[in-house]
């Protein structure tokens, strides 16, 4: 059974249609990405997942049960969002924002017991913070603060993880570090896990399936190699690409081309480029 | 005489130097904690305020009267003489208490709405709620409110949120809330506020307005058992909903997505949490006038002091804003005695300084 199923939404925003008679379903354990130029409606639809936007039109099911009748705190129990930062104004310490993440399965002013705790402690454990746990959020560096947010969506105790842009600050190493880490948690717990990104490249490598988004509506979804295509990039992002294989993986891999000839230096010698 | 009022600025200050030298902020905040904290401010608070009720421009002696209220404990009866007893339990007490409550009040209100505009500079002064509700009382007064009950402090109350939604309206742009624009949005409404102030006690000869003065800087010198029992009651309703949702507040510091992510109805919270916070504030003006920068100082303080929870920030923001106003308004009956100041005057001249330390230290 399918743990996400999305059917014919549609969002607008004032007027202006962001998202239309967008389908999809998510299996449980799958990991699921989602491309698109800026203003494709990813992080759109990624609110309207979890509830922060109700669409005017169609149907979210989670579990099986429509969207519309789960109540927030009940929705938070099932979905985890790693968002793309998050900087305090006021000085939380690492273990206090992890404990957040233990909001949902508390009443409205209980304190954290001895389960909390373990669950908080563990989650920490998982994403490498222990160590940081007495540390204020704001003294951490982008990737620490990045896994701390992570440590928090699992105290939720999930089944879905949905991500949002959660790499975008992030150098190579802890772009890698980061989806290593949701990739194990979604080998290991089966945690299904719905990622937007806009590195096409990262979202080859870790992915299940891909959806691409256009204009608010799904251009094509499927496996990597099947939508990872000079055609469909080229066409969503109006883009000039190179796609072929990843020499150590075998994914496909997009390689970016400048439309200016003289600035493409070794592009005209390859003779690789396509072209237009 | 000199030396009774520097007892409680020694107190505050061994307070500090205990609180500072503690690692407190290693530590996660739990029951046990909440109620320790809490117990030793509530201690520093008993022991400020017997202090207070010691000091003042008549000259009772210390000794005397502590020896008269020891014998009054043990005997039943006051071995006081009858002035004594109408300036310390008809003078002195209430006003203490009202202080104390009026503290704690706004204290309790600037915990809430740094927390909610999250910005570390929101106070109900700073951000024009006080003028907002003092409008609010001064109209229920001229207006003849005070047939009903509570229509005095319900108008301040409605002053305070249509200040808030004025302010709140002022500075929001599209999604965002600009941490400047909701200052210059509260510095521009309070102008406004101060100068209607002016013209409805300009231009009204109503008996029971007090003074601009009152309104503006606010004064604890009228205090009488009826506004202890008044503010007090709607502290204590305020504060328990505030409580409630301090945890909620929590999340909604770290952002409204966040919290909403996190399974709070961020709606919901945010409103109870803005009329709990108008109540305290709109009834505490209405009975004491605007008292600025309590609500600046104090939450400031406990947070560098004791982290950011707010289950924990709450309680002690609200006991040790109690004990810093009674000490301000010992200071303020005393300082130039027999003459007496506002205690506006004295919450300024600290309070002013340490906004601008801020301002500069956060480098917007």
């Amino acid at each position: 059974m399918s743990i996400v199923k999305l059917e014919q939404i549609g969002f607008k925003y004032n007027e202006h249609q962001v998202l239309k008679n967008v389908s999809f379903e998510v299996k449980k354990g799958e990991f699921m990405g989602i491309l698109g130029p800026n203003g494709s409606g990813k992080t759109t639809l990624l609110n309207v997942i979890d509830g922060i936007l109700m669409p005017q039109e169609g149907e979210i099911w989670i579990n099986g049960t429509s969207c519309n009748k789960l109540k927030r705190e009940n929705l938070a129990k099932i979905i985890a969002v790693v968002p793309q930062e998050s900087l305090m104004i006021f000085p939380f310490t690492v273990q206090e924002i992890v404990l957040m993440g233990r909001a949902p399965h508390l009443g409205k002013w209980r304190f954290e017991g001895e389960t909390d705790f373990n669950i908080a402690h563990q989650a920490m454990e998982m994403t490498d913070t222990i160590s940081l746990m007495n540390r204020s959020m704001n003294a951490l560096s982008a990737g620490e603060r990045q896994r701390v947010l992570i440590a928090r969506a699992l105290a939720q105790q999930p089944q879905i993880m949905l991500l949002d842009e959660p790499t975008a600050f992030l150098d190579i190493r802890h772009q890698i570090d980061f989806f290593d880490l949701i990739k194990a948690l979604n080998k290991n717990q089966t945690l299904t896990v719905i990622g937007v990104t806009h590195d096409i490249n990262l979202a080859s490598l870790y992915c299940d399936r891909i959806i691409l988004l256009r204009d608010g509506h799904i251009h094509c979804m499927g496996s990597p190699e099947e939508v990872i295509a000079e055609s469909h990039i080229r066409e969503v992002y109006e883009t000039n690409v190179a796609v072929d294989k990843n020499p150590v993986t075998g994914q496909p891999r997009v390689t970016l081309l400048s439309s200016h000839p003289s600035e493409g230096g070794s592009r005209s010698n390859s003779g690789a480029a396509p072209q237009l | 005489m000199l030396k009774y009022f520097f007892i409680p600025i020694f107190i505050f200050s061994s307070f500090f130097v205990f609180a500072t030298t503690r690692n407190v902020n290693n530590k996660v905040v739990t029951l046990s904690r909440v109620i320790r904290v809490s117990l030793f401010l509530f201690a520093v608070f008993i022991i400020i305020s017997l202090i207070s009720l010691l000091v003042g421009p008549s000259h009772l002696g210390m000794i005397y009267l502590l020896k008269g209220l020891l014998s009054g404990i043990y005997s039943g009866d006051l071995s006081l003489i009858a002035t004594e007893k109408t300036i310390l339990f008809s003078i002195r007490l209430p006003r203490i208490i009202f202080a104390g409550i009026v503290g704690a009040s706004l204290s309790a209100a600037g915990v809430v709405f740094q927390g909610l505009f999250r910005n570390p500079l929101a106070d109900p002064y700073i951000l024009g709620i006080s003028g907002g509700a003092a409008v609010g009382a001064i109209i229920g007064i001229i207006a003849g409110a005070s047939v009903i009950p509570f229509g005095i402090p319900g108008l301040a109350v409605s002053g305070a949120l249509l200040t808030i939604a004025l302010v709140y309206g002022i500075a929001r742009t599209k999604k965002e809330l600009h941490s400047t624009t909701l200052l210059l949005a509260g510095v521009i409404v309070n102008a406004f506020f101060s100068a209607v102030i002016m013209f409805l006690i300009s231009t009204t000869s109503s008996k029971e307005l007090r003074s601009v003065i009152f309104w503006i800087m606010g004064d604890l010198s009228l205090a009488e058992w009826s506004e202890v029992i008044l503010t007090g009651f709607f502290l204590m309703i305020g504060f328990i909903v505030m409580y409630v949702y301090s945890r909620h507040l929590n999340l909604i510091v770290s952002g409204e997505e966040t919290a909403m992510q996190l399974g709070v109805n961020v709606e919901q919270t945010k409103k109870i949490l803005l009329l709990a916070a108008s109540l305290v504030t709109g009834v505490a003006v209405s009975v004491s006038g605007t008292i600025g920068f309590v609500g600046l100082i104090i939450p400031h303080m406990m947070r560098m002091l004791l982290g950011s929870d707010h289950r924990l920030l709450l309680p002690a923001s609200a006991l040790f804003g109690g004990s810093f106003l009674i000490v301000a308004d010992t200071l303020a009956r005393t300082v130039t005695a027999p003459a007496e100041l506002p205690v506006g005057v004295i919450t300024a001249m600290c309070g002013a300084p340490y906004f601008i330390y801020l301002l500069r230290r956060r480098a917007v």
